[in-house]
């Protein structure tokens, strides 16, 4: 290679980024050359997405120098940025969904000419979509398209507004595995054209399958630098979290599940089940699920295919439009949240800042929500402060939440202890069915060992968990069956035992295999 | 003129109708501008009133209408200025300032024109008919028997809705009220944008108070635009957003007006109470109807409306 001449095409040196207490990160250097695809990786919260967005000038850092193609640059706006070539594929997209294709392309371009000119920005990214294979409608509305199909849009848009850096950040989490290959080969086909290619994901085998060399950061700092090939899987994960991995993530089969329970008694029953997505459109199209005593029946699926929707509408904070929800035999189809707490279900929401905390309140509200109005808690019309502590102070104890006090804001905490938590408050009444949102999403691996064992002791416990989740290695080493969702139906239930990611991959993409009756 | 259901009755309200919808009709499309970029602005009344007066009482000192009518954007933008600095810079909440805002104009202008109240207009303006067009049975004389603002209005309409949905800066306004994250990953200056609207949009209402004081009702009285302001508010919003559809419905409100004025004065019994409680009744109607997220979205409000944008705050 002629790496020795050829400047990088990002180098970035002692990269600095707090947010109030946060050192997102912390002196950070990293380098990419033009024509190779440099994957970025770390856990979740190491500040992968922060640097980039550093890269992207969305962010200002609070130390460090920059350098575009040998040149020192100071970026105070992404427009900056984009003038440089740099262009940012963001983990959650930014796209007006209300636009067609053609006018998200348009949106911010500072060409000639102030007429609307969309037939001309049409056919560029119809030329642009045949040659790197990204083809999309250029006249849908983006609110129209698949996750994987905006993607490819937020794509094509980067080539079309002449990017030459391009980054991704955790592009394959909202893909099917077959999609994902996909991907990969076109960033391999732009790398070799000579684009720099950023490629940010904790998902190994993608890493070490496309890229040339690997970044590891880890708390905000960058730790290592490695060739992909001469490194491998476990090396990786030994750099990103500091220690070799405990195989709890694997299956253990001393835990049998569902002890002492011979009749596996149906806690929840989903007959036909039909509800609405914040748009108005269905989302959940007549969907049937049974969960029983002591099984941990996961749900997979592309994100966006009901997942969440389903979640609600067994809780009681969507209204069903259409069939049942029954739990323990008692119809809970469009009671009130309270009441179906009361009968036995706890929540922890996907959104666990706004839905499953209080941010502003202190650790001791947060905790005794569930149970504020009973005694010990209460008396009469009144609250006693001494009881809940106590409570409180039980429950962060049992569950190691590290806190600075029980009266600091819950926002303050860690994504990991604001889901200990609410994992411990919702657990604390002992529920006969649990429903989980991406528990684990965006807490650190010790906190999501944490959570797992939890979920396997309301296992045991017997209880009925409904698990959903977008790490298919998590309901692969959890769950007892996996549901997956696709257009808010079922596309299939199989053993957790009996199948694998492929064909997953398949059902997810909402493609039936032969062999789907497992 | 004592048969209501006469022609000649039905044109007399109609051209009527014209100037006083013009009034609503510049606030409705200073509103839009503002809410296309994802700003709330319910200052618009006291934007109007300032307008009024500023207006008027350029007009009386200089005895040039027109002079009066520049003072009147200059006055409204003013005073749109704080709103934006109250809401764009220090993300104020958007209803709480822009109540204020209405609060604070229509007491100042109250207290700052209490020398004005009553006097005559040295100047306004007056009704022009346009060569040829005015002779066209019925239609000339409702459409082209107006005043300059009027006309105005009638280039401002099209101009506008050509603006936000047929050129490149029109689809960045709009992206500012979708999606403001979006429009700044994509280079845009959200927040030098949001102030440039929300001071051109109070500037339009500056001019609506200034339809007003210099062309309907030429001089200055204490809250002299009547709710006018919360009309052009709920308009935004029952014309979705639309420049077109906004001057139809203020041409409405305009006819409501002047028929309402005509019918008491063919011996129609009609409380003028009714007319003083419209502007109110139809705010709060349409805000009901509009209330509701999946309603909101289905006709178009602009989703990040009422929601400040902060580059480094998540969302
Ligand atoms: N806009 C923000 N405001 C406050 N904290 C933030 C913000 N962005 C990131 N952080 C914090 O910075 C750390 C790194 O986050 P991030 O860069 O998103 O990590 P990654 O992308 O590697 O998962 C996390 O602790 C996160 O909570
Ligand atoms: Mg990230």
């Amino acid at each position: 290679m002629h790496a020795a001449t050829v400047p990088h095409a990002i180098e970035m040196i002692g990269v600095t980024k707090r947010f109030g207490p946060v050192v997102a990160n912390d002196g950070v250097d990293f380098a990419a050359r033009p024509g190779e695809v440099h994957a970025l990786v770390g856990e979740n919260g190491a500040g992968k997405s922060t640097l980039m967005s550093i890269l992207a000038g969305l962010y200002h850092p609070d130390a460090g120098v920059l350098s575009i193609h040998g040149e020192p640059v100071e970026f105070r706006s992404p427009r900056d940025a984009i003038d440089c070539g740099i262009g940012m594929v963001y983990q959650h997209f930014m796209l007006v969904d209300s636009f067609t294709v053609a006018e998200n392309a348009i949106l911010g371009a500072r060409d000639a000419g102030i007429v609307l000119d969309t037939a001309s920005a049409e056919r560029d990214l119809a030329r642009l979509g045949e040659r790197y294979g990204l083809k999309v409608d250029s006249r849908a509305r983006v609110w129209q398209l698949s996750v994987g199909e905006q993607q490819r849009v937020e794509i094509v848009r980067l080539l079309y507004r002449g990017a030459k850096i391009l980054v991704f950040d955790e592009p394959t989490a909202v893909l099917t595995p077959q999609e994902s290959a996909d991907l990969i080969r076109t960033l391999r086909a732009m790398a070799a054209e000579g684009f720099c290619v950023v490629f940010i994901s904790h998902k190994l085998d993608e890493v070490l399958a496309v890229a040339d060399r690997v970044t590891v950061l880890r708390r905000g700092r960058a730790v290592a630098t490695v060739e992909a090939r001469t490194t491998d899987r476990r090396a990786l994960a030994r750099l990103m979290v500091g220690r070799d991995l405990l195989p709890g993530t694997s299956r253990s089969d001393s835990m049998v599940p569902h002890t002492g329970k011979d009749i596996r008694e149906t806690i929840l029953e989903i007959r036909d089940l039909r509800a609405n997505g914040d748009k108005g459109l269905p989302a959940l199209s007549g969907v049937d699920l049974d969960v029983h005593a002591g099984e941990i029946l996961g749900v997979a699926g592309v994100a966006g295919n009901g997942q969440r929707e389903l979640a609600e509408t067994i809780t009681g904070l969507r209204p069903v439009t259409g069939g049942r929800v029954r739990v323990n035999g008692t119809d809970m189809t469009n009671r009130p949240p309270g009441d179906i707490a009361r009968a036995g279900v706890a929540h922890v929401p996907e959104d666990r800042l706004g839905t499953g905390l209080v941010p502003g309140a202190d650790l001791t509200d947060n905790a005794i929500m569930r149970r504020y109005r009973r005694a010990p808690l209460a008396r009469g019309p009144f609250l006693v402060r001494r009881a809940a502590a106590v409570f409180t102070d039980r429950l962060l104890a049992a569950h190691d939440v590290i806190a600075p006090g029980r009266t600091a804001p819950v926002r303050n905490l860690s994504g990991g202890n604001q889901q200990k938590l609410l994992l411990a408050r919702e657990l604390a009444g002992e529920p006969q069915l649990l429903v989980a949102v991406h528990p684990t999403r965006g807490v650190d691996v010790g906190a999501a060992e944490t959570i797992h064992r939890l979920l396997r002791e309301q296992q045991s416990r017997g209880a009925a968990t409904l698990l959903i989740s977008e790490d298919l290695d998590e309901l692969l080493a959890l769950a007892d069956r996996i549901a997956v969702l696709y257009e808010g139906r079922i596309m299939g239930i199989v053993d957790a035992r009996a199948t694998d990611p492929d064909h997953l991959g398949l059902l997810m993409a909402g493609i039936a295999p032969a062999a789907a009756s497992a | 003129m004592n048969d209501i259901t006469s022609i000649a009755f039905l044109t007399s309200v109609l051209a009527a109708a014209i100037p006083a919808g013009t009034a609503i009709l510049y606030a409705c499309l200073g509103e839009l501008l503002c809410e296309r970029a994802g700003v709330l602005n319910l200052g618009v009344e006291g934007m109007m009133l300032m307008g009024a007066l500023g207006g008027f009482a350029v007009a009386y000192h200089t005895e040039q209408a027109w002079l009066g009518a520049i003072a009147a954007f200059a006055v409204g933008g003013a005073l749109a200025s704080i709103h934006a600095l109250l809401v764009v810079s220090l993300r104020a909440n958007q209803v709480v300032s822009g109540l204020a805002l209405t609060l604070f104009g229509s007491g100042l202008s109250a207290f700052l024109g209490r020398d004005l109240v009553g006097r005559p207009a040295p100047a306004s303006f007056g009704k022009v008919a346009v060569p040829l067009l005015s002779d066209i049975p019925y239609l000339g004389s409702i459409l082209f028997r107006q005043d300059a603002l009027v006309y105005v209005s009638y280039g401002l309409v099209p101009l506008l809705w050509w603006f936000v949905f047929r050129t490149r800066p029109g689809l960045n306004l709009r992206a500012l009220g979708e999606n403001p994250a979006t429009a700044d990953a994509m280079g845009l200056n959200v927040a030098a944008l949001r102030y440039g609207y929300v001071i051109a949009g109070g500037a339009l209402a500056g001019v609506g108070g200034a339809a007003i004081s210099l062309a309907t009702n030429p001089g200055w009285s204490e809250n002299m635009t009547a709710g006018r302001g919360w009309i052009a508010v709920a308009l935004v919003i029952f014309g979705t957003w639309n420049p077109a559809r906004a001057a139809f419905g203020a041409y409405l409100f305009g006819g409501v007006e002047a028929g309402q004025f005509r019918l008491q004065g063919a011996g129609v019994p009609i409380s003028s109470f009714y007319l003083s409680m419209l502007p109110y009744l139809f705010t709060i109607a349409v805000l009901i109807l509009a209330s509701r997220e999946t309603a909101r979205r289905r006709i178009g409000a602009p989703a990040a409306l009422g929601r400040p944008y902060v580059r480094e705050e998540r969302g």
